[in-house]
Order: C-alpha cells, then structure tokens, then sequence
C-alpha cells in the first residue's frame, strides 16, 4: 500500500482543465474567442486585400463606394471604397490587443494598490485616498490631455503605431484601476482576518509569502470578474479616445473606430455599425464566460462537483 | 526531559493585552479594551494547562499573544528559555518552530485553495530546506501520526469532515516538532463523537511527543479529561489556577464555583450539586469595574471587593486564588456576602 500511495501530487492544472471543459458556455466562449483571435490574426493572410487601399482613379472610387456584401467584398465597403472584411480583421488586431493588454495593466496596478492597503494597515488610508482621488477625477478629459501632451513625444521615441498603442494602453489602465483596487481591498481585509492566515502567521511565513500563498488566490474571482469587465471597458474606451481623435491616427482602423465611422450612416447602411458592434459583443460576451468558467475551475471547492 | 526541577517550558509573567480604542473624527486614543490584564502562569514540561471561561473572557487572546499573533502591550511570556514577546522578527521567526497553535474553527485555519500535502508542507517550507522528496517523507509521516490516509495527500479541505480537517490542523502544528502547542478550542466545532477522537488523538501525541499543552476550552468536561492544571478566567484575569481534580472538587473561587456547578454529572444518583445561577452580565473590558473584576456579580461579594482588585496569591499548597475571601484582609463581617464568605471560608480551612 505504501508504494502506491507514495506517489507524488499530481498537477492541479490537468484538474483544472477538467473542470473548465465541464463548463459549457465557458467553452463554447473559448471556442468563440479562439475563431475571433484566428480572424484578426490569420485572416489578413489569407484575404490580402489591403485595409486602406482606396482606388486612386476617382471614377473607380466612386463606383466602389458604399457597396452592398459581393463576392469581391464579402461586408461590402466604405464611403471611401475600402474593404470592410479587411478593415475588420485589422481593427480587430488593434481592439483585441489594446482591450487585453489595458486590462492587464488595470488589473496588475488595482490588485497591486488593493492588496497592499488591504494588508498593510500603514498604507490603507493612503492608497485608498490615492483610488478615491483617481475616481473623482473626470477621466475622459484627463484621458485627452494625457493623449494630448504625451502622443507626439512618445511618437518620437517609438514609432506613431506603437508610441500611440502603449500611450492609449498606459492611459487607459492607469485610469480604470479603481474598481479593482476597492474590490480586492474588501476581500483581503475579510481574508487577512481568515485564521488560515492567522495560522500561516504562527508558522513563521512572511508577509510577502502569506500574501503570494493565502491571500492572492483567494481574491482572484474577483479579480476575473473584474479582468473580464476590464476588457470590455478598454475596447470602448479605445474608440471613444479614436471617436474623439485622439486615440490611432484617423486612417488606422480598429473596431471602435469603424462602429464611430458607420455612425453616420446607420440609417442608410445599418451593417457598417452592426458588424464591429458584434465583434465588440461577441468578444466581451467571450472573456466574461471564459473568466466565469476560470472562476469555477481555479476554486477547489466548485471543482469535481 | 531533563532531571528534578527543571524550569518550566512556559513561563507567563502579568502578560496584558489591550486593544486601544479609537473614537471621534481624530480618531484619538481613548481607552483600551482590556482583554487580558495581568495574567501570569508557568506550565512544565509535558503537563497541559486548561485555560476555561465564558466567552468573551480572554481565553484565546491569551492564546494568541503568548505565540505572538498579536503583539502584546506588556509582560513576559518565557518559552523555552527566551522572552517571545520581546525578541526581533527574525528571532521570532526561527523561533516559530518551537511553538504552534492548533486552531478553533478547522474550516477557517486550512486556505480552501491548498491541497492537504500544501498545507502540511508549509511549515517544513519555510523552516527546512528539505528536497521536495524529503518533504513529501515528512508529510506522510505527519498524516500517519495523526491517522490521516496518504492518498488524502492530494485533496482540498473542503472535502474532509470536520475532525479529519482538525487532524490536518494538528499535523501542520506537529510538523516542526514543536515543544509547546497552543490549542485553541480545538474540538469546540466538532461533534461530540469526533471531540473524543480529538482529544485522545492530543493525548496519544502528548504521550508519544512529550508535548506541553495550554489547551483553551469553555468545555470543562473536556478540560477535566485533558488538563492537569486548570486556569479559571473572568474579565482577562485569571481567577483561580488550582491542581485539576482539586479545583474540580473544590473550587474556591466564586466565580469558579458557579462556572464548575454548570458541568453536567453524568450519574444522576450524584447530581446533587446546586447550579449556581449568576445575574447580571459581563461588564464590558474597556471598562472594568474599579476593584474585583467579578464583584458586579459575585455572590459573595463584599465591601473590600469593590475597591481593591484582588491578587493571584497562593493560598494552598499549588492553589493560586485573587478573591479577597482568602487573603489576609478578612471581610469585615455584617453583611450577608459576609456571612456566607466566612462559611466557604471554613471549608477550606477544614480540608
């Protein structure tokens, strides 16, 4: 008996997996997320047309304005004769990455903000004066000052694309924290109290430690739940600033951008807000399921029921 | 361990811990909850004290600021040769191993999060620098000392039965092979059937491991079973600190007297004992009264108990009793308290 038993743990990552599969929406979700990345990623290569290629001879140009779904262009083309299936999968390379990567850096500055006040009872007062602060402050225009002062030195330095993609990404995150921190906060208070904690304490682990081993994985539905809302905020965040002119330059397309474009029109041409809007949907709909089937499957108490 | 008198293992000395109060926009100092006021006690080698009283009494405070949980506001308390509430972080740390805690509620003390092999193995972690494989030898020895089966090793708490997850509490607290547990009500969530498994499960080990206990309770059966010394606390002080079956045979303190006369005899042929019903409730500890801490509802209660506050002093041989009816200074007679204080008085006296 000794022998079998003297096995080592297995990973809890396989366990982890099994549960998530478990979970039907969450993978449908994943599926979902997954066709969407291969659109944005794959899809350029495959259909080659360029996204800002607008016909030089004016006549063709405004032949091709305005067009319904053909073949040539499965989502029809702009008031400028560009392709709209193009202009998607581009926009969506943007939206994606600058949702998933705005909301990492939320997350990663209020987990960082609401664990250390919600430990440390020296810093509390402080850092949660710091998150109110940041509430009360009128965030778009602080967003379009930030992207008003900083675009062009940060263009300089790194290129327009990628000087404007980790401005907007910066500003977003450093602008919508605030949730995540206050969250997290409650929820260490409550875990610090846990005798679990108190136990970890009496072995003599450090607070560095007790904080990586006890209190972090606990909080971390919130932090999904929060992370998934983050996303979705981000992508809209994004095409307000580029709505407004001041996020990616003008001929640079990405959803949010395209669904401001089709504004206008939305009474002539409906589907130029339909198609991006759905995109946007489809992707928050997404990471809000797979964060949910995260959720379930990282807690050991819902896993294997 | 050692030959003749050895000091004790654990050596408490007017150990205080206060809770301040904060209160108004300025949030200024303006009283403190006096959770434990003064309390003193030595426990040798091997022997288990019991540490019984209401809620509410101090009991686990006491518990928590002897390992140091919480940083207490004045005394010594002496394990081992060092002064705990004293020595620097570091110090304290290598100290842990030393000394450990089981705790009350098993629920609450095991992170829902960690298997059982995580949570067994975090003490060896942070204080070993055993190979993962040493470790693994380490844990599986733990869990068959508390009569853990080993293919439990993977699981999560939440799947364990309360006494199952109160052996895991003890087997993280055995990990180190401490010298002195603090156990913390440990069977008070627990079932009646699972308490006895428990408890001679602490036993067993005590026997085995030579294990020092201050075993914090408000089940005084469980305490007679268990302790070898007992410590009766009111209002964050001790009251009375007598030899077990002394104490369970006559207590002298009042408030001792009315807590005991609540135990149930399980033989109703020896029932007979009156149940000595308190009025009143608890006075509040951030305002204690001015002299004995139980005079408010002290039966027995007389002039001199309203103003002075009453010291621990030996008034039998091992008996350590702060109630005025035994010190020096005999009550005034007169009242009724008085009467009936020279009567229990005498009882004493005659045994």
């Amino acid at each position: 008996m000794t022998e079998i038993t003297l096995e080592k743990p297995r990973s809890q990552w396989r366990d982890v997996w099994a549960q998530f599969r478990r979970h039907r929406g969450a993978m449908a979700a994943l599926v979902m997320l997954v066709l969407l990345a291969l659109f944005v990623l794959v899809g350029p290569l495959i259909w080659r047309i360029d996204p800002n290629f607008i016909e030089t001879n004016t006549v063709k140009m405004m032949k091709s304005r305005n067009l319904g779904p053909s073949l040539a262009h499965p989502l029809g083309t702009d008031q400028l004769g560009r392709d709209m299936l193009a202009r998607m999968m581009f926009g969506g390379r943007i939206s994606l990455a600058v949702g998933s990567v705005a909301m990492m850096v939320a997350i990663f500055i209020g987990t960082t903000i609401g664990v250390l006040a919600g430990f440390f009872k020296r810093l509390d007062s402080w850092l949660m004066r710091l998150t109110d602060l940041f509430l009360a402050l009128p965030l778009l225009p602080l967003l379009l000052v930030m992207m008003m002062l900083f675009s062009e030195a940060t263009a300089a330095v790194l290129g327009p694309r990628l000087g404007t993609f980790l401005l907007i990404v910066l500003a977003i995150g450093v602008t919508s924290w605030m949730q995540a921190a206050r969250v997290v906060r409650g929820e260490v208070l409550v875990l610090k109290e846990r005798e679990f904690v108190l136990a970890a304490r009496s072995v003599g682990t450090p607070g560095r430690r007790i904080i990586l081993r006890h209190i972090l994985p606990n909080v971390l539905s919130p932090v999904l739940v929060a992370a998934t809302l983050g996303i979705a905020a981000a992508i809209i965040t994004e095409s307000v600033l580029s709505f407004l002119g001041l996020g990616f330059p003008p001929d640079f397309p990405t959803w949010g951008r395209l669904l401001y474009d089709g504004i206008d029109s939305i009474r002539t041409y409906p589907e130029r807000v339909v198609w991006p809007g759905l995109a946007i949907s489809i992707t928050v709909l997404s990471v809000n399921y797979i964060g949910d089937g995260l959720r379930d499957a990282l807690d050991p108490r819902i896993r294997g029921r | 361990m050692l030959d003749a008198a050895p000091p004790p293992l654990v050596q408490v000395e007017n150990l205080k811990m206060y809770f301040p109060i904060h209160t108004g926009v300025l949030r200024r100092h303006t009283g403190d909850v006096k959770a434990v006021d003064g309390v003193s006690f030595a426990i040798p080698q091997g022997e288990t004290l019991g540490l019984v009283g209401e809620s509410g009494c101090g009991k686990s405070t006491v518990g928590r600021a002897l390992l140091r949980l919480y940083e207490p506001t004045a005394g010594r308390v002496v394990i081992d040769g060092e002064d705990v509430a004293s020595l620097s972080p570091e110090k304290l740390r290598q100290k842990r191993p030393t000394m450990q805690m089981v705790f009350q509620d098993p629920q609450a003390s095991l992170n829902p999060r960690m298997t059982l092999a995580q949570i067994i193995g975090e003490p060896l972690s942070e204080h070993t620098g055993q190979s993962p494989q040493q470790q693994m030898q380490r844990i599986f020895e733990l869990m068959d000392q508390v009569g853990l089966n080993r293919r439990f090793a993977n699981r999560y708490p939440h799947e364990f039965s309360g006494g199952q997850r109160q052996r895991i509490g003890i087997a993280r607290a055995l990990a180190l092979n401490p010298k002195f547990i603090v156990c913390d009500e440990p069977i008070a969530a627990l079932d009646v059937s699972i308490q006895a498994q428990v408890v001679n499960l602490l036993e067993d080990l005590q026997d085995r491991l030579g294990l020092t206990y201050l075993f914090i309770s408000h089940d005084l059966s469980m305490v007679r079973h268990l302790a070898s010394r007992v410590a009766v606390m009111y209002l964050g002080r001790i009251a009375e600190l007598s030899p077990r079956d002394a104490l369970y045979a006559r207590p002298l303190h009042p408030y001792a007297e009315a807590l005991l006369s609540a135990v149930n005899e399980p033989d109703p042929s020896l029932a007979r004992r009156q149940r000595i019903i308190l009025k009143g409730d608890v006075p509040s500890p951030a305002n204690p009264p001015k002299g004995c801490n139980f005079c408010t509802r002290c039966p027995k209660v007389f002039d001199l108990c309203r103003a002075v506050k009453p010291e621990l002093s030996e008034v039998e041989p091992g008996r350590f009793v702060a109630c005025h009816l035994y010190s020096e200074t005999k009550p005034a007679a007169g009242s009724t308290g008085g009467t009936e204080a020279t009567e229990h008085n005498q009882q004493g006296v005659t045994q």
